[in-house]
């Protein structure tokens, strides 16, 4: 499969990273010359790309180049800061999110987001998981039982829980800590999940036991995934984006832009001649 | 292509380290061949002895080439350009290893050329063919150290020149064969000799094609211009 690349220094808006093959793949995500700024200064520079359906998608760049921010947009996170906007598009099966009168929670239910920090609740496991899902819904103590359940088994997480649901989410390792926040995020059933660096502060095991569970998620999921380890978004991922200063510098199918990319800068990045 | 420097600069020594051993070896299999030949033409016992020992030390260099590349990868975990040099490493190296192989090949028939006939007209032909793969190894080593993707390309499509020497060559040992046999021993060997001289020439080849793809990031795609139909030709017997 191959895919044109965006590589222009300039942006040019009309641009995109088109092809045929693009079509094929259903988009769930579609980002449309994004700007966004932090008061005056433009972070995002007219950011066109694409989250496809039950595929996942890395972000990489060096530390600034806004693949964060860029995830922040996707859920809307942002606008719990003051003097942040964002200007274009950003379509959720169609829908642009970023258009007034959007139902913020709803939003966050569909696109779930894990951070850098495991950000358990300090509440009991039980609670960090069911405290979500009674935001939207109400469902029986039974069921809500099994909905707990299905998250953390989903997170690759039950067997180690099951025994003290009662304990202390802060009690456990940051590795279940990172999987207790991933189940958390998957019992409100949403379609888009964003990780913002999930293991950079886990150890090789934990590490390697989220991105297994990136691997089984995306069966029912889009990801997105930005990281700083690129040996994790080549293993993990199906397309990579890099991004650079604010702008998306190339988006491809993992396997051409760890092996084969078009743009000096990407090559320069990933195999560590940055700078 | 010049790439800039590593952030971690131990990295750029470890390629460079790598690119060296690999031109190392390639000098060291250029010579094996250019010492094979030479012995077969005068018969030199002495210098065909010196060329078999010496294939010990191009196979040091692959190992040497295999370890250092399994290293690297360990340590670095190599990308793209880099990743492609390292793997463009080790099969350069093992087609420097076949390249010395075959002539080792050679260089062991040379005690048993004797007999009579001996027509420096037969050697011309097998001098010639190796004049020919002598050239494509230069070349394609060439291209290899200046990272020269079009140069590789030529050394690619040259190839089909050597197979059409081999097979002028084949027919003139059938005939030769035909007419007395008592020349059939000595053509056999030189047969053998030029088929090892043309097997040489593939191996350029295959060279050619990972330098290509060192350079390039992808695979020659078209079908390579193939020349020998010695497995085909048919010299009739006339009496």
């Amino acid at each position: 499969m191959s895919m044109a690349s965006v590589h222009s220094s300039t942006p040019i808006p009309s641009v995109t990273h088109a092809a045929a093959d693009e079509g094929a793949l259903e988009k769930k995500v579609a980002v449309r010359k994004l700007n966004f700024f932090y008061g005056g200064n433009r972070a995002l520079k007219d950011i066109n790309v694409s989250l496809y359906t039950k595929r996942v998608t890395a972000f990489i760049g060096p530390s600034g180049c806004g693949k964060s921010t860029l995830l922040r947009i996707l859920n809307r996170v942002y606008d719990l800061y003051p003097n942040q906007r964002a200007e274009g598009e950003v379509l959720l099966d169609g829908k642009n999110i970023l258009e007034p009168g959007q139902d913020l929670n709803l939003l966050r239910a569909r696109v779930g987001m894990v951070f850098q920090k495991p950000t358990p609740f300090p509440m009991s496991i039980y609670e960090n998981i069911a405290f979500g899902v009674r935001l939207y819904e109400r469902p029986p103590k039974a069921e809500l039982d099994g909905r707990v359940e299905q998250a953390l088994r989903r997170a690759a997480l039950w067997d180690e829980v099951k025994d003290k649901l009662a304990a202390n989410g802060l009690s456990l390792s940051g590795g279940q800590q990172q999987r207790l926040c991933i189940a958390r995020t998957v019992a409100v059933k949403p379609e888009v999940i964003l990780l913002d660096e999930p293991c950079s502060a886990l150890d090789p095991i934990s590490t390697a036991k989220i991105e297994e569970l990136i691997d089984e998620l995306k069966d029912d999921y889009t990801i997105a995934i930005v990281t700083h380890n690129m040996q994790q978004a080549a293993r993990c991922s199906d397309y990579t984006a890099f991004m650079y200063l604010g702008e998306l510098v190339e988006f491809d199918t993992t396997s051409k832009m760890f092996t084969t990319p078009t743009d000096r800068r990407t090559q320069d990045y990933i195999t560590g001649r940055f700078g | 292509m010049t790439m800039s420097e590593h952030t971690i600069k131990a990295f750029d020594a470890d390629l460079q380290d790598l690119t060296r051993v690999v031109a190392e070896m390639g000098g060291l299999a250029e010579r094996q061949v250019v010492n094979s030949i030479e012995a077969l033409d005068k018969r030199d016992l002495a210098l065909a002895q010196r060329v078999i020992t010496d294939d010990d030390k191009v196979d040091a260099l692959q190992r040497e080439i295999e370890e250092k590349s399994i290293l690297t990868i360990a340590r670095r975990q190599p990308m793209a350009v880099d990743l492609r040099e390292i793997v463009g490493a080790l099969r350069l190296s093992n087609d420097l290893e076949r390249i010395g192989d075959l002539a080792k090949n050679i260089a062991k028939r040379v005690g048993a050329l004797d007999g009579d006939f001996q027509p420096q007209q037969v050697m011309r032909g097998v001098e010639h063919m190796s004049d020919l793969v002598l050239n494509q190894i230069k070349e394609v080593l060439d291209s290899f150290a200046h990272r020269d993707s079009a140069k590789a390309l030529a050394v690619w499509r040259g190839d089909e020149e050597i197979d059409a020497v081999n097979n002028s060559l084949f027919r003139e040992l059938l005939t030769y064969m035909m007419e007395d046999p008592r020349n059939i021993s000595y053509c056999i060997h030189l047969l053998f000799c030029a088929k090892n001289i043309e097997r040489m020439g593939d191996h350029a080849t295959n060279i050619a094609e990972t330098v290509y793809y060192m350079v390039e990031g992808h695979a020659l795609a078209e079908e390579r211009p193939k020349g020998d139909t010695t497995a085909v030709t048919h010299v009739p017997f006339r009496n």
